[in-house]
């Protein structure tokens, strides 16, 4: 088991790492999409609709296998020969994908829970369209969405551990790693579960922090 | 991109549906029978009821399912009283795995839904059953659980989704429902484009049956508001039928 720590350690440097980056461009995504989802062009509302109602009703699972599977077999053509995609990269482009998706519907909802008040009056202060977005419309909207987007987070923490299917040594590969070398998989998927449930409680206690930082007043 | 191949694969996989429907069902309404009780008890005021249940739903809510399972199917194994007990007939078979893994899993959500629902119920109507002289257990069955349930029925629709999707995870244990039979026939063929797409599309024909259905139920229960949206369509086909 000892020598296990620092892969443990590793491990949950990785899953650490891979839920900030695409956590971060998730958010990023989700914020684009909300945006183009309220927009006025038809097309691109719809379009949008349909890219989070697929995600949405697709098991993530599937969706890393065919970005893993998938840009192994696109990129081999490319090459002309057999390249494995890193296990890493695949996992962040699976997870933006999934997260934008959730985020998106969550900041949509956030945006059209503002008062249209709001809006009128930064039209009618002359503020131009992406001031709006940017003073009146995001600091507003980020707080009325901070309750389900902590549980998205929260999600996506634990979502990570499906990247150790194909591959990447994460928490949950180490713990399997060391499950089969020592014939102990009890010992060290309960050290897996431990070290997850350390990761979303941090989540969790992060999120109430920034929840009674920016409270919003009469809610 | 080969439409055949993608047309021949749902084929193959749609195979797998039964499997899928099979766990997503049976953990369904074990979870349900679970988390019933369960949300009571961590509804209540008295601390050594509602914390135990606490820790449970803190557990499973804050960890990964693949977790859950994989502690189940393969860490179990590790202890000798339960090699040696009648269970290790079921806990050694992946299906039986799966089925306690996402029920325990499912059980743990659906009881906090529930206890959201029933802390919600006013304490008038609770006041008023109690006033006409039903007993506590009546007043739970007739009057908290109903309305809670209906109050809550949008997350316990996302819930079910969700259920849907984590099935997908007992490919893991080398079970071949949807996922299981795309990953094998993408082994086999090398062709992941076409399969997992296949899968996909069959994933999202049953959470769009799913959703269809609590749409309707939702409907249903608050009294029917969609009634004006209906006859509309209805005028639309008598127009057609005339023409």
């Amino acid at each position: 088991m000892d020598g296990f720590v620092v892969q443990f350690v590793n491990g949950l440097k990785t899953t650490v790492l891979l839920a900030l980056v695409s956590g971060s461009l998730g958010m990023a995504l989700g914020l684009l999409a909300a945006a183009g989802r309220l927009s006025r062009w038809r097309a691109v509302s719809a379009g949008i609709g349909f890219y989070t109602t697929i995600i949405r009703g697709v098991p993530e699972l599937i969706i890393i296998l065919l970005i893993y599977f998938g840009g192994t077999v696109a990129i081999s053509a490319f090459f002309g020969r057999y390249v494995e995609v890193n296990a890493f990269l695949a996992g962040v482009v699976s997870l933006t994908v999934v997260f934008g998706a959730y985020t998106a519907e969550i900041f949509r909802g956030a945006v059209l829970s503002i008062p249209a008040g709001q809006i009128e009056a930064a039209r009618s202060l002359g503020l131009h369209p992406w001031q709006t977005w940017l003073l009146v419309i995001l600091p507003q909207m980020l707080r009325i969405a901070l309750p389900a987007l902590a549980n998205q987070w929260i999600s996506l923490v634990k979502e990570t551990s499906l990247i150790s299917i194909v591959g990447l040594t994460d928490i949950m590969r180490v713990a399997a790693i060391g499950a089969g070398s020592l014939r102990a998989p009890l010992t060290f998927y309960l050290a897996a579960s431990a070290l997850y449930l350390a990761l979303t409680s941090l989540a969790l206690v992060i999120f109430n922090l920034l929840e009674r930082r920016f409270a919003v007043p009469g809610r | 991109m080969d439409i055949t191949l993608l047309l021949t694969s749902t084929v193959t996989l749609a195979s797998g549906i039964p499997l899928t429907l099979l766990l997503t069902f049976a953990s369904l309404l074990a979870g349900f029978v679970l988390a019933v009780p369960l949300s009571f008890m961590r509804a209540s005021s008295r601390k050594w009821l509602s914390l135990p249940v606490l820790a449970y739903t803190y557990v499973f809510r804050g960890t990964p399912l693949l977790v859950q399972l994989f502690i189940i199917y393969y860490g179990l194994g590790q202890v000798g009283a339960i090699r040696s007990s009648v269970l290790w007939v079921l806990l050694r078979d992946p299906f039986w795995c799966c089925l306690l893994a996402f029920s325990l899993n499912g059980a743990a959500y659906t009881t906090e839904i529930f206890r959201g629902g029933i802390q919600a119920v006013a304490t008038g109507m609770i006041e008023a059953a109690q006033a006409v002289g039903m007993s506590p257990l009546q007043i739970k069955r007739r009057i908290i659980f109903p309305i809670a349930f209906r109050s809550v029925l949008p997350s316990y629709a996302n819930e079910v989704i969700s259920l849907v999707k984590a099935t997908s995870l007992a490919s893991t244990v080398t079970l071949l429902e949807i996922t299981g039979l795309s990953r094998k026939l993408v082994s086999e063929t090398f062709a992941p484009y076409e399969i997992f797409l296949a899968a996909g599309v069959l994933y999202l024909g049953l959470t769009f049956l799913l959703t269809g259905f609590f749409n309707a139920l939702e409907a249903r229960l608050n009294g029917a508001p969609r009634a004006k949206a209906h006859t509309r369509r209805v005028a639309l086909q008598q127009v057609t039928h005339e023409l």
